[in-house]
């Protein structure tokens, strides 16, 4: 029989209050954390707000060989792996090392050290041909962002299977995902699952600039994303980390151990359209959520909220509201539907396992998190967003989906443990 | 359980060859592809030698509308995607598309360690040398590491579970194991395997500073893998990619070709370094055989890692060797001839892998002399003829991932099930 795989401890690096407990009180608190960007003079750039992690490496304990090594985004992931190994009671010497393996989702990687040391080799962008007589001896592990996976598992002591999973804007749920599955499959005991991304960089911003995807509203940076609001005008990019810990979840009650929630379905599909382009009608997320819940053997029904992608720009939250009402029919406008990226902002690869840490919270406050700047309804998002104010409400099963480039679409459902048996 | 995932195309673009054919050939005859570094003036670079795809134009292969968006990597790998699904009896992108809803069983499952890595230098130069308004619209998805399975999906309509994994030289074997597990999950097939091409000026610098890399100059003696005195590797370019079907479905659609199963697959990390704990190779290569169910003797060749460092390659010959016994099972790295190309290294040699059980002809190591104290049976200089039912593939990724994939022959015709078993 395939085993059943339990959220047992959830470790976040978000931008607000630090920690899990700080990330679920800003999520719930409804209360945006964005402002003009502080880690470099963005006054070139059309969009110039994002959701930045106050974070001081010294403060967790990284050594200096650590911080000089690891670009921002390993950074946060071994931080976050950190507390998700103590929430989940978990100590080095419990483990068997090879049982033990590490899941990591990243959009871009070590993104911010590249660019950083691009610029030297470089001399900033004056040399055709880069001189490697300045090249960092970090670089390979910047070039192959598979280093994220490895600096999580040599912190833990783990030495089972390890990736970087990296789907463009699900990596997050991705890695989630990717994590279940390996412990399903027996490949592992435990697995530390999660992402990291730190692209707050003069590229990453440039790039989406040259998209017009990220929010040019750089005068009101607190009001720049409105998910689902009929005034939206883009995302804003933000940066962080959830680390989660995977168990089985018999393994997990035996050990007594707290259980946040069970990770009961997951399916994802592309759309094979465009590679940053979505068509209205939602048609491939949708078939995702029916496929997630088909493993999870929930019915459309049971689903008592959804964790939107609701990026805030125009063509995303009219494709996931599409997706959202064709993938669980008429029950789509009986439930609650909201976007976290309204606090904390689109950290690319993050933010799918974010989003799961705020759906498996969901669960354990039966709390359902707010859609900030949520004022002027758009007929064409008609559900219920939850806006400004969270929500108590009993919380059992929660659908968390995810859309990004690449036309990668994933859906995840969780649950109570025990609510399906 | 899972031995029936089959698979039933292959396609190839490496340093050896472009196209099947063309690196099938070349490995055989154990000819080194390695050469002078020719994207950008590597003069005075202290590494000028690499593994390059000869031959190839683009604009021969795709539609002149995907170049200004695409990087050298992801036209490689739409190129070989093409060929991969060709050969297995599909051909999406050449006017006989799936159906809407068999299209959302069908999914992509790539590697890659880099991206897009030229056309990132090309946008950071403009940016930093100009400023943000310069920076191209494709910036945002050309360079990505989701790049190659984003595009095969568009360019064929193949909308089922898709993935991308980053493991380093590890990454394709990882991808094929998830590719199984997504098999598992119910998908009809899933076009696997792994590329990279980094060989831009910015690319080179970001690996060159790698101490593993050789510093000797001459390509026919810089990547030496188990040779006394390996001085290091080479780097290259390409990768492979392989139409992975659920058995039962291909042979409802009379797929015309089964080079073999997908029988077993395990993963491990090394520990930190400065731990006294071993490492792991040996520990993924022994998982990987119990989970295709059999006993070390019935491998009939091992594709090695073969890292060309002395301390690497040790780690492996001696868990070779202790897992097979001294000279135990025929030893073979194809790549000596290509260089180590990263994420599509592992790809190349699982489809080489296959070329060899089909033709019952185990490739050389070049012209390889392995270090006695290995105790390992290389196979240098000509290939080797043998019946090969099942076969070993490891991989590791740079900084301690180890990867380990079975491969088995296919059943005869006769013995393949029609019932969804895998």
């Amino acid at each position: 029989m395939t085993r059943r795989v339990a959220i047992t401890g959830i470790g976040a690096v978000t931008p607000g209050a630090p920690g899990t407990r700080g990330f679920w009180e800003t999520v719930t608190g409804g209360k945006p954390t964005f402002r003009t960007i502080t880690s470099f003079d963005p006054a070139r750039f059309r969009s110039r707000v994002a959701a930045e992690v106050d974070f001081d490496p010294d403060r967790h304990g990284l050594t200096s060989r650590q911080r000089r090594r690891m670009d921002r985004a390993a950074q946060f992931a071994v931080v976050a792996a950190r507390e998700a190994l103590a929430d989940g009671g978990l100590l080095l010497s419990d483990l068997d090392p090879v049982r033990t393996g590490v899941t990591v989702g990243s959009a871009v990687g070590c993104t911010v050290s590249l660019e950083r040391e691009y610029a030297v080799v470089s001399d900033s962008g004056r040399l055709a041909v880069v001189d490697p007589a300045y090249a960092s001896p970090h670089l390979p592990d910047y070039l192959v962002p598979a280093s994220l996976a490895r600096e999580v598992a040599w912190d833990a002591g783990a030495e089972g299977p390890a990736c970087l999973v990296s789907t463009g804007c699900t990596s997050g749920l991705d890695a989630v995902a990717h994590g279940t599955e390996i412990i399903r499959d027996g490949g592992a005991d435990v697995m530390l699952a999660g992402a990291a991304d730190a692209p707050i960089s003069p590229i990453t911003v440039a790039c989406f600039d040259a998209i017009k995807a990220t929010s040019p509203d750089n005068d009101d940076p607190e009001h720049a994303c409105r998910p689902f609001d009929a005034t939206r005008a883009g995302f804003v990019l933000g940066e962080g980390a959830a680390m989660l810990v995977l168990e089985d979840l018999d393994a997990a009650r035996a050990r007594g151990v707290h259980v946040y929630a069970e990770i009961r379905g997951f399916a994802s599909r592309c759309n094979a359209f465009h590679m940053t382009g979505l068509r209205p009608d939602g048609a491939e997320m949708a078939a995702a959520i029916e496929a997630a819940l088909d493993e999870a053997r929930i019915p459309a029904d049971g689903v008592d909220y959804v964790n939107a992608h609701g990026s805030g720009t125009r063509q995303n939250d009219r494709h996931e509201t599409a997706a959202i009402k064709r993938g669980l029919g008429e029950h789509a406008y009986r439930l609650p539907v909201s976007s976290i990226k309204s606090v904390v902002g689109h950290s690319l690869g993050a933010i799918g396992a974010i989003e799961v840490a705020a759906s498996a919270l969901a669960i354990d406050h039966d709390l359902v998190p707010p859609t900030a700047n949520l004022h002027h309804p758009d007929p064409e998002c008609d559900l219920d967003y939850v806006p400004v104010c969270a929500r108590e409400q009993r919380v059992e099963t929660v659908l968390s989906v995810g859309s990004g480039f690449g036309g990668f679409q994933s859906a995840m459902v969780l649950s109570a443990p025990g609510r399906w048996g | 359980m899972g031995d029936h995932a089959v698979v039933t195309g292959v396609a190839v673009a490496s340093p050896s060859g472009l196209g099947t054919g063309a690196h099938w050939s070349a490995t055989l005859a154990g000819r080194v592809a390695i050469g002078r570094i020719t994207r950008f003036d590597a003069s005075g670079y202290p590494v000028r030698i690499a593994g390059q795809v000869p031959g190839f134009e683009a604009r021969d292969h795709l539609p002149g509308r995907l170049l200004p968006q695409t990087d050298h990597l992801t036209r490689l790998a739409l190129v070989t995607a093409d060929w991969a699904l060709a050969d297995s009896g599909l051909a999406p992108s050449a006017g006989e598309p799936l159906g809407y809803e068999e299209s959302l069983r069908y999914g992509v499952v790539t590697a890659n360690s880099a991206g897009g890595f030229a056309f990132g230098e090309n946008e950071l130069r403009k940016l930093w040398s100009t400023g943000p308004e310069k920076v191209s619209a494709y910036q945002s998805f050309a360079w990505f590491y989701a790049v190659n399975t984003g595009q095969i999906s568009i360019r064929n309509g193949l909308r089922g579970p898709s993935g991308v994994l980053v493991s380093g030289q590890a990454g394709a074997l990882d991808a094929i194991g998830q590719a199984r597990r997504v098999l598992r999950k119910g998908a009809s097939g899933v076009l696997t395997g792994g590329f990279d091409a980094a060989l831009c000026s910015w690319g080179v610098t970001s690996q060159l500073v790698d101490p593993r890399i050789s510093r000797d100059d001459d390509p026919g003696t810089a990547y030496r893998p188990f040779a006394a005195g390996a001085s290091g590797h080479v780097i290259g370019e390409g990768g492979a990619l392989l139409m992975l079907e659920r058995e039962d479905e291909a042979l409802a659609r009379d797929a015309e070709r089964h080079y073999g199963r997908v029988a077993g697959y395990a993963a491990t990390l090394d520990p930190a370094p400065g731990s006294d704990r071993p490492p792991t190779l040996r520990e993924a290569a022994a998982l990987a055989l119990d989970d295709a169910g059999i006993e070390p003797g019935r491998i009939d060749v091992v594709f090695a890692d073969a890292a060309g460092t002395p301390e690497l390659d040790r780690v492996e010959a001696a868990a070779i060797a202790d897992l097979f016994g001294p000279y135990g099972v025929p030893v073979t790295a194809p790549k000596a001839m290509t260089g180590r190309l990263s994420a599509g290294g592992a790809a190349v040699d699982v489809a080489t892998c296959l070329l060899a059980m089909r033709d019952g002809l185990i490739p050389p190591t070049a012209d390889v002399r392995p270090d006695p104290a290995y105790r390992i049976d290389l196979v240098t200089g000509r290939p080797r003829r043998a019946r090969i039912d099942h076969a070993l593939v490891l991989a590791r990724g740079e900084g301690g991932f180890n990867s380990a994939l079975v491969l088995a022959r296919p059943r005869p015709p006769e013995h393949r099930s029609k019932e969804p078993r895998c």
